[in-house]
């Protein structure tokens, strides 16, 4: 693509979407956001009718502990933060930089899950599994989808450092970077929604 | 060894799989597969079916795909519900019994919704939408290649339920608790929540493609005001999907982890709540029915047009029409289970947003009519449909605000009246808008015209059978009959009644029939469509050969208004020898791969492990997946150059190139 009205839009909007096909890609990309959203809706509408339903298991305010989610908080904004530096790093066109950022928001996100593990492995050593009651079932399926939601995106950027490695910054490679980033970004969202809904407010009631 | 294969016969073909009904099905499957084989063999097109078909992302190709699937799923639907109409036909006379009945209705409307109407409205999607907005291709050609295949082999796994291990039996909805491994515990509804979930993973895919295709890859001057009405159908259900299947795909996740792995969702005791399934399917099960049914709106709105030889009637309400559905379509759910008792309160406001959907369907009802009005028709199979259409689905819109009327939803909840009911409104709308979807695509999907004599016999077997089937059940509903019962006493008085619908039912199968037997003969006698024009259309499909060569357009058009091939064709522009060689450029197409194919096998071999809980087998066909997923992320190897000497020789074949 390079007739004359492009590089003129190449100069007003970010790089990832100067490539026609590749920017129609980054638009089915919010798509598939959206409907990741509404299973995560779906999740957070049904935690939220389960909430109370504990029967004979531990209630929130009994299970939770705050320390390892606070800590999953901090690793995961900070991650958010630095995917935006490898995306930054992306538009100037410095590979090394990117690989460097991308590796520390790798390293973050498997620092999340690592935590989240043993904070669930704590919680059914105490016999809460999700066979007790609703309530839990109902946590270990939302937090749990976020969960695997965030080592599915650890894989992804493994596969895109291979690739960034193989091909270096093409069109399709920043596309497929800044879709990542996009991803990376919800997830963080999700767990905001998570940590005060599902743990905060868990707590106080 | 011989304690291992019992083990494995008795698994597989549990004794209440071995009834007469079963065996000729084994038998006429496996006949059906060896054929098959034998024929690919003998004929030596193994090679021409993978390279061909199997690997394709061709759009217009996957349309032929979903096409057959459709058809096929028609049948064993089909064949489904002659099964129930026969058991019902007399009372205390049951030729299949209790147990096979539930089985048999299951598997009747999963397959009719899921595996029936959704291929057969993503084959006209993929034949038509990107040749009616004169784009190319799809906007992402491997995803559909994937949503099909993820489609085809969730079918699949759904359809050998019949005969290994057993069928899904708890009704199309699948309500838990009966879906819960206490009350159920073959392998039937395993095999129902993990075809489906398979299934839906691509449907949603599919909404995203040509949610993206409408929005990005519109030819140059075609805004949105300017698209079809069957493109503005598409992009409205594409809309609904994406927000309408995740529900569903959370509510049959959820019961698959009660009943494989032990959770607490949908269960009695621990805390559970069926209802809060119920809740999420309608969450998407409401939706889902004006997923049907409005691209076979946007079928009619093309239809009506075309043969009446008029622009169509009040084009800026058709779409506020279709918007507002959408946006009601997600207020109403409740009104599928009124007597959950939520009070007077919450099922006042779902009463009344029922309600309120009737107003922009009534308008477009309307609209159909004013384009009538005064226009030249000409009666065609796909105008006859069309016009079976008005007078059955306004019946059955009215009888589905007699429903949304709560006190009169209590007396008729779960009666043959609600039977009677939606497939009023989904035989006379969506299946209808597909028949008539066929009659007119039909030459543009493969280069022929459908025999119309042939077409009007089968026109008025289907629809005098649509009418005999249900007209009684209404009668029966008020009578007390309800849902779901596989045989009935002497003297309820229902008996007479229920004879005349099975006489219907038959009546429809021959329709079905007629069907067949013309697609056959037409493909051997059929008139060829030579100008690519069949019906003088008025879009832009129409301005292409039949069928379309697979780059679609040669040059890309502009678009100046509605109706742009009219338009073009007043101002007296024949598309012979029109494109000048030096117009037409190199282009690069989608290449072919055999990734989708190799992911939906994976996940079908994967969704056997487990409906099983055979470890091994699901944990191999999930490496499968991440191994496709993988390939995928590394292949850059993704197109294909078409020289321009190529294109100029196709169009030169069809007498479209300047000398």
């Amino acid at each position: 693509m390079s007739t004359p009205a492009v590089s003129e839009r190449h100069q007003s909007i970010p790089v990832e979407f100067a490539d026609e096909e590749e920017s129609i890609k980054i638009t089915g990309f919010w798509m598939f956001l959206m409907t990741d959203m509404i299973i995560f809706a779906s999740l957070f509408a049904v935690y939220a009718v389960y909430r109370s339903r504990t029967a004979l298991g531990p209630t929130p305010q009994q299970l939770f502990h705050l320390g390892p989610t606070v800590l999953e908080t901090l690793l995961l904004l900070t991650s958010s933060f630095t995917v935006g530096i490898a995306v930054w790093a992306m538009r100037h066109n410095r590979l090394r930089m990117v690989f460097g950022w991308l590796i520390a928001t790798l390293v973050l996100g498997a620092g999340f899950v690592i935590t989240e593990i043993s904070d669930f492995v704590s919680y059914m050593s105490q016999g809460a599994t999700w066979h007790v009651s609703g309530f839990l079932s109902g946590f270990y399926v939302l937090v749990g989808t976020h969960g695997a939601h965030v080592t599915f995106g650890i894989m992804w950027a493994i596969t895109l450092l291979l690739q960034l490695r193989r091909r270096g910054l093409t069109a399709v490679t920043r596309r497929k970077l800044f879709t990542f980033s996009l991803y990376w970004h919800f997830l963080d969202i999700v767990w905001v929604f998570i940590f005060t809904f599902v743990y905060l407010s868990g707590k106080i009631a | 060894m011989p304690a291992f294969l019992l083990y494995l016969v008795h698994t597989l073909f549990p004794p209440d799989t071995r009834q007469p009904t079963e065996l000729g099905a084994d038998f006429m499957i496996l006949v059906t597969g060896i054929g098959i084989v034998y024929i690919l063999t003998r004929y030596k097109k193994w090679r021409w079916l993978w390279r061909e078909w199997l690997t394709t992302v061709d759009h217009k190709r996957i349309a032929i795909l979903y096409l057959i699937a459709a058809i096929a799923m028609l049948f064993r639907g089909g064949v489904d519900a002659l099964m129930l109409r026969t058991n019902l036909a007399l009372p205390n006379v049951q030729p299949i019994g209790a147990l096979e009945y539930n089985e048999v209705f299951t598997t009747h409307g999963t397959i009719m919704i899921f595996f029936m109407a959704m291929p057969f409205i993503f084959a006209l999607f993929n034949a038509v939408i990107p040749l009616q907005i004169g784009s190319r291709d799809v906007a992402f050609p491997r995803l559909n290649a994937m949503s099909y295949w993820l489609f085809a082999f969730g079918a699949m796994l759904f359809n050998i339920s019949f005969v290994v291990g057993g069928s899904p039996n708890a009704g199309w909805t699948g309500y838990p608790p009966l879906t819960e491994l206490a009350f159920n515990p073959g392998p039937g509804e395993s095999y129902y929540f993990l075809s489906l979930l398979i299934a839906g993973i691509g449907t949603t895919i599919t909404g995203i493609n040509f949610l993206v295709t409408i929005i990005r890859m519109r030819a140059p001057g075609m805004t949105l005001m300017r698209m079809p009405m069957f493109a503005w159908s598409t992009l409205v259900t594409s809309a609904l999907i994406i927000f309408a299947f995740p529900p569903l795909t959370v509510a049959l996740a959820l019961s698959l982890l009660d009943r494989t792995f032990g959770s607490s969702f949908f269960t009695l005791g621990h805390g559970g709540m069926p209802m809060m399934y119920v809740n999420l399917f309608w969450l998407f099960g409401h939706p889902e029915v004006y997923i049907v049914i409005l691209p076979a709106f946007g079928i009619f709105s093309e239809v009506v047009p075309t043969f009446s030889k008029k622009r169509l009637f009040g084009y800026t309400t058709m779409v506020i029409s279709l918007v507002s559905i959408m946006f009601l379509a997600y207020g109403t759910w409740v009104h599928h289970f009124f007597t959950m008792g939520a009070g007077p309160t919450v099922n006042a406001f779902f009463g009344l947003s029922t309600m309120l959907i009737a107003i922009p369907t009534g308008v477009k009802i309307f609209n159909w009519i004013f384009t009538m009005w005064g226009g030249r028709i000409r009666i065609t199979v796909a105008m006859l449909y069309q016009m079976a259409f008005i007078p059955t689905f306004v019946v059955g819109g009215a009888t589905g605000i007699m429903l949304s009327v709560v006190p009169a939803d209590y007396q008729l909840h779960n009666s043959y009246w609600v039977v009677a009911h939606f497939h009023n409104v989904l035989i006379g709308g969506t299946v209808f808008g597909l028949l008539s979807g066929l009659y007119y695509w039909w030459p543009k999907m493969f280069g022929f015209i459908l025999n119309e004599r042939q077409g009007k016999v089968g026109f008025w077997l289907f629809v005098i059978g649509f009418w005999v089937t249900f007209l009684p059940q209404y009668l029966l509903g008020l009578e007390g009959m309800t849902r779901r019962m596989y045989t009935y006493p002497f003297g309820f008085g229902w008996h007479e009644l229920n004879v005349i619908s099975t006489l219907g039912a038959f009546t429809m199968g021959a329709g079905f029939i007629a069907l067949v037997y013309n697609i056959l003969w037409s493909l051997r006698y059929g008139e060829r469509d030579l100008t690519g024009d069949p019906w003088n259309g008025r879009t832009l499909e129409w301005a292409l050969p039949s069928p379309a060569p697979e780059y679609n357009f040669a040059r890309i058009p502009v678009v100046h208004g509605v109706d742009e091939f009219w338009a073009m064709k007043e101002q007296g522009m024949t598309l012979a020898n029109q494109l000048r060689p030096q117009d037409v450029k190199a282009l690069e197409l989608p290449k072919n791969t055999g990734m989708p194919f190799m992911l939906g096998l994976s996940f079908f071999v994967g969704g056997f492990g487990m409906v099983f809980e055979w470890w091994p087998i699901a944990i191999f066909g999930g490496l499968g997946v991440v191994a496709c997923l993988i390939y995928a992320a590394f292949d850059y190897d993704d197109k294909e150059p078409l020289p321009a000497d190529v294109i100029r020789h196709t169009e030169g074949t069809f007498g479209r190139l300047q000398a």
